[in-house]
């Protein structure tokens, strides 16, 4: 593998399987979660995973983290096979893969300080045995997150904290461990968005300063776009796009993605663009389409596409799609 | 002040001030002083930080508050009948019937049990009591095609539509009575982008289609901008700013307003660097002597610390509580 | 709403405490009796225990200066065995409720946490013994070994787990979804960790709770099995008096004394620990509060006439 890269995820899949519900029973039916992803990440590198709920972006982290077994496909980090991970190997890898979670009011447990929690990973892992190293340990992590002066945070509970400190936190413990890479699962959704930049900001602070890769999963392309260097946009369980963010957001390929940039709503009255509203909602992910999976929503659509399922094709440079159109978007392959 | 190119308001709310009452002894201003009016068909925009007070204004305007909550001062004039004048029994006139609601996070409470068609009849038969069935059944499938769900679906249950189908039913709900104004608190916070459009599409249409004004309760300045006319800018209980769409995004006088702005990726520009506003609004308990928003301001001077500024009102319908604008009348 | 942040943890359950009329009726309840079985010796006129020489005249005699309640058919005063009747309930309560409050709890956390057939095989085990009508087996089981405190203590509390092993089933299973224990698999915790670290901690008020009312129930069966007789028979019970009036010509000597103090007594405790442990289910499960909109009369304070128009 490339010494490049931190991660190199081929084709993986993620099939669950559909519970029977009694009366409305589904039968043997199957979730196509995550549907044959590949992808590569650069050391220090940050990588958007845009797309709507139930695109498989979250189901992603978490197989990512280990926190689920792959149906198939590969995982390899850092040059190792994480694939199929267990017991003491798979407690190593967690010390270098860590999580933010979205929702900074519940992923915190309201009985547990700040201290606690922060020296939670630690404990868990059986480092720094000693209290006072791993005091100071705790709170090396809380001020690389921002939480300076950490005295003011570090005996504080959860709820005594306002949901940007809060999310601090949480990357404080995900710090705490000298993760090399950060699985960022909508950190801002949740916080208003005037402190939004904070987190963002502290973000890229990390990346610049310690080396981290993130992947930075999100619904909101807009604010994926301030600090992501490279996008992904997820549909149903497949990646349909993946460039730079410039080339992405100047020149979207995919029907798709075009959409979903042209709703995305600009603060600026002046800037009224058409919008193209998809109608519906995706399909669920037990029933995929035939073909491009996308095209019973597509407005671009032609014959071919209902019968053959396309691939990640290069369209120009680094920039690929996953669609039939031509390099211009508009003749078709 | 009305005259033939300027229509009367529909609704005129002025100097409206809400307490909170936990207890005998603590008094929490939860809304102080906010003025705004509303005309037909038009969309007006409530921005404004969680806990900031707009739910608690808007709640007001329905004179629906929790146990604790007092309006303690202004005027609520809808059609020129002050409805704080009103006794309870008569508000039951106004409410669905002239000032439909919908909540935060309604379309999730939706009655799991009960049909969707089941639930927007009973919304008209709380309020117009003696509907003969067919014509409810009518109504109730002349709303569901009103906001795109076909009629046949009025027999399923909640759990068989997505999240953004929910919401049309509650916007159903919410006109079922034909309200003149309707009210919609966060309506597209939990939806994905793709449905927030859809659902943002279908409140102008609406709107064009019946006269409707909406008031938009929302944090997401990107939503305001894409469809209202007017935006009341809400911080701490206090307005810091209100003007028309145009002139609060290109021409904000308020620090706070011009802050959130910078704050707000622009797809249009996404490299801009994003500011945040440092610490975080104030705790009603624990409200500052003087600006609201003073602790956070980067332009605030002596007397910020010391009075609240009063709300200006600058030209065209522009209203702005800063010391900054006293001078621009 | 984040309008007013109300405190929270201790704070928050001794301020739900103080409007909680419930709670302090079921306080109040079950601390007269505690003083009263804690200082019985003090408080009693005789000692029931002692040896005394009795004539016809004091059997069944009815309240008098001598004896505030009267006496039982063995002369002995009505008073002093209440008061130290307390003792027996509150014991066999109290340890007959820890042992299935440990049960019921390891029961529920184990099936809640680990769920696929560890659930099943717990929880299918748990449905059976609620079906089993409690009382003739407690019944079964007291005869079949001799009837001391201790056996009674060991029957009621490994027949009584089975509302704590739901409850706490229950709540194991809403704990074990919330976001934070995800995090903490995610930074690589152990099982035991997760359950030692956030189960624990969060399932325990309720667990608290529910062992009033567990309490409560084990004195009810406790003076049921005394009045069948299968009680302790060398120590005074609420129950034992009960069954010696019954059986003993209380009845028909019409000695209401001796029938209605002990009967007061039970009910007395059993409602006290009832009222307290629905008080504290209250408090504890904050999926009983409510948040309703009102339409109160109080809600316009302002004057008819509002203030004045916005400063120009």
């Amino acid at each position: 593998m490339n010494n490049d890269l931190i991660l190199k995820v081929e084709d993986l899949k993620k099939y669950f399987q559909a519970e029977k519900t009694g009366i409305w029973s589904s039968g043997d039916k199957q979730v196509f979660a995550l549907d044959g992803v590949s992808l590569e990440l650069k050391k220090g590198e940050i990588l958007a995973l845009a797309g709507e709920s139930g695109c498989g972006k979250s189901t992603l982290a978490l197989t990512l983290m280990n926190l689920e077994k792959p149906t198939s496909g590969s995982i390899i980090f850092d040059g190792m096979d994480i694939t199929n991970l267990q017991g003491d190997a798979q407690k190593q890898m967690r010390r270098r893969v860590q999580m933010v979670f979205q929702d900074p009011y519940e992923s915190l447990n309201p009985i547990m300080s700040i201290r606690d929690l922060v020296a939670e990973p630690l404990i868990v892992h059986k480092l720094f045995l000693d209290p006072q190293e791993r005091e100071t340990r705790v709170r090396q992590a809380l001020e690389d997150a921002g939480l300076k002066p950490a005295d003011v945070y570090i005996n504080r509970y959860p709820h005594e904290l306002s949901g940007g400190q809060r999310q601090r936190v949480v990357v404080a413990c995900a710090l705490v461990l000298n993760p090399v890479l950060l699985l960022a699962d909508e950190p801002v959704s949740m916080l208003d968005v005037s402190i939004r930049a904070e987190i963002l900001n502290l973000l890229a602070d990390l990346r610049r300063e310690k080396g981290i890769s993130v992947i930075f999963i999100t619904h909101d392309m807009a604010t994926a776009a301030n600090i992501c260097d490279r996008i992904a946009v997820m549909y149903l369980g497949r990646i349909v796009e993946l460039g730079s963010t410039k080339e992405v957001l100047a020149h979207p390929h995919h029907p798709y993605t075009k959409a979903l940039i042209s709703v995305i709503p600009i603060p600026n009255p002046r800037h009224r663009r058409k919008r193209i509203i998809l109608q519906g909602a995706p399909p669920n992910a037990m029933e995929i389409p035939t073909g491009c999976r996308f095209h019973p929503r597509c407005p671009a659509i032609f014959e071919r596409c209902q019968v053959d399922d396309p691939a990640l094709m290069t369209i120009r440079g680094n920039h690929q799609s996953a669609c039939w159109l031509k390099n211009n978007g508009h003749s078709k392959a | 002040m009305s005259s033939p190119k300027n229509p009367p308001a529909l609704l005129e709310v002025r100097n409206l001030s809400v307490e909170f009452m936990p207890n005998k002894n603590t008094h929490l201003k939860a809304v102080q002083d906010v003025s705004f009016s509303l005309h037909e068909g038009e969309l007006l925009g409530l921005v404004g930080e969680s806990g900031c007070g707009k739910t608690t204004m808007m709640l007001s305007l329905l004179r629906l508050l929790p146990e604790a909550g007092r309006i303690t001062g202004g005027k609520i004039l809808y059609r020129n009948q002050d409805l704080l004048d009103l006794e309870e029994s008569q508000m039951s006139d106004y409410r669905w019937k002239e000032i439909a609601i919908i909540f935060q996070g309604a379309m999730n409470a939706l009655n799991p049990v009960r049909t969707v068609h089941d639930q927007i009849a009973e919304a008209i038969t709380c309020h117009e009591l003696k509907t003969p069935k067919e014509k409810l059944d009518t109504r109730v499938n002349d709303l569901l095609e009103m906001v795109g769900i076909p009629a046949s679906r009025g027999s399923q249950y909640p759990f068989q539509f997505s999240g953004g189908m929910r919401q049309r039913v509650m916007i159903a709900m919410a006109l079922a009575c034909s309200p003149s104004i309707v009210i919609a608190d966060e309506p597209t916070t939990a939806l994905d982008v793709m449905i927030q459009a859809q659902i943002l599409e279908l409140l102008q249409e609406l709107s064009r289609q019946l006269g409707l004004a909406v008031i938009l309760v929302t944090h997401d300045l990107g939503v305001v901008a894409e469809i209202c006319d007017h935006v009341l800018v809400m911080y701490a209980g206090v307005t810091a700013e209100y003007g028309d769409v145009d002139t609060i995004y290109n021409h904000p006088v308020h620090p706070y307003t011009q802050n959130l702005i910078k704050a707000f990726p622009n797809l249009a520009n996404p490299l801009d660097s994003l500011i945040s506003i440092p610490g975080y609004p104030p705790r009603l308990d624990a409200l500052p002597a003087g600006c609201r928003f003073e602790p956070r301001c980067l332009k605030a001077f002596d007397r910020c610390k010391i009075d609240q500024p009063p709300v200006y009102e600058l030209k065209d319908r522009h209203q702005a509580s800063c010391f900054l604008v006293e001078g621009q009348k | 709403m984040d309008y007013y942040v109300p405190p929270t943890g201790f704070k928050s359950v001794l301020l739900k405490l103080r409007g909680n009329w419930l709670a302090w009726a079921g306080i109040v309840m079950l601390l007269t009796t505690v003083i009263l079985a804690v200082f019985a010796p003090r408080i009693a006129p005789y000692d029931p225990y002692a040896d005394i020489k009795v004539s016809i005249m004091d059997i069944y005699a009815p309240p008098s200066a001598q004896h505030l309640l009267g006496t039982d058919d063995a002369g002995r005063d009505v008073l002093s065995n209440f008061i130290y009747g307390a003792r027996v309930s509150l014991i066999v309560g109290f340890f007959a409720a820890f042992i299935s409050v440990v049960i019921g709890g390891l029961i529920g956390i184990s099936a809640g946490f680990f769920g696929g057939k560890i659930e099943l095989i717990l929880m299918r085990f748990t449905d059976i013994m609620l079906v089993i009508p409690d009382l003739p087996l407690a019944v079964v089981l007291v005869a079949l070994t001799s009837p001391s405190l201790g056996n009674i203590i060991f029957v009621i509390g490994i027949l009584g787990w089975t509302t704590t092993a739901r409850l706490v089933r229950s709540q194991t299973l809403s704990v074990k979804e919330r976001k934070f224990v995800l995090r903490a698999r995610a930074i690589g915790s152990g099982n035991a960790h997760i359950i030692r670290r956030h189960i624990f901690p969060l399932v325990l008020p309720l667990m608290v709770a529910n062992s009033v009312l567990v309490i409560s129930l084990a004195i009810l069966e406790e003076s049921t099995l005394s009045f069948l007789g299968l009680g302790d028979p060398t120590m005074v019970s609420w129950g034992q008096m009960l069954n010696y009036a019954f059986t003993r010509g209380g009845v028909s000597s019409g000695a209401w004394w001796a029938l209605v103090m002990p009967g007061l007594g039970i009910v007395w405790v059993v409602l006290g620990l009832t009222f307290l442990g629905h008080g504290l289910e209250q408090i504890f499960n904050p999926r009983l509060e409510a948040h309703h909109l009102s339409v109160g009369k109080n809600m316009v304070v302002r004057g008819k006439e509002g203030a004045g128009d916005v400063q120009p």
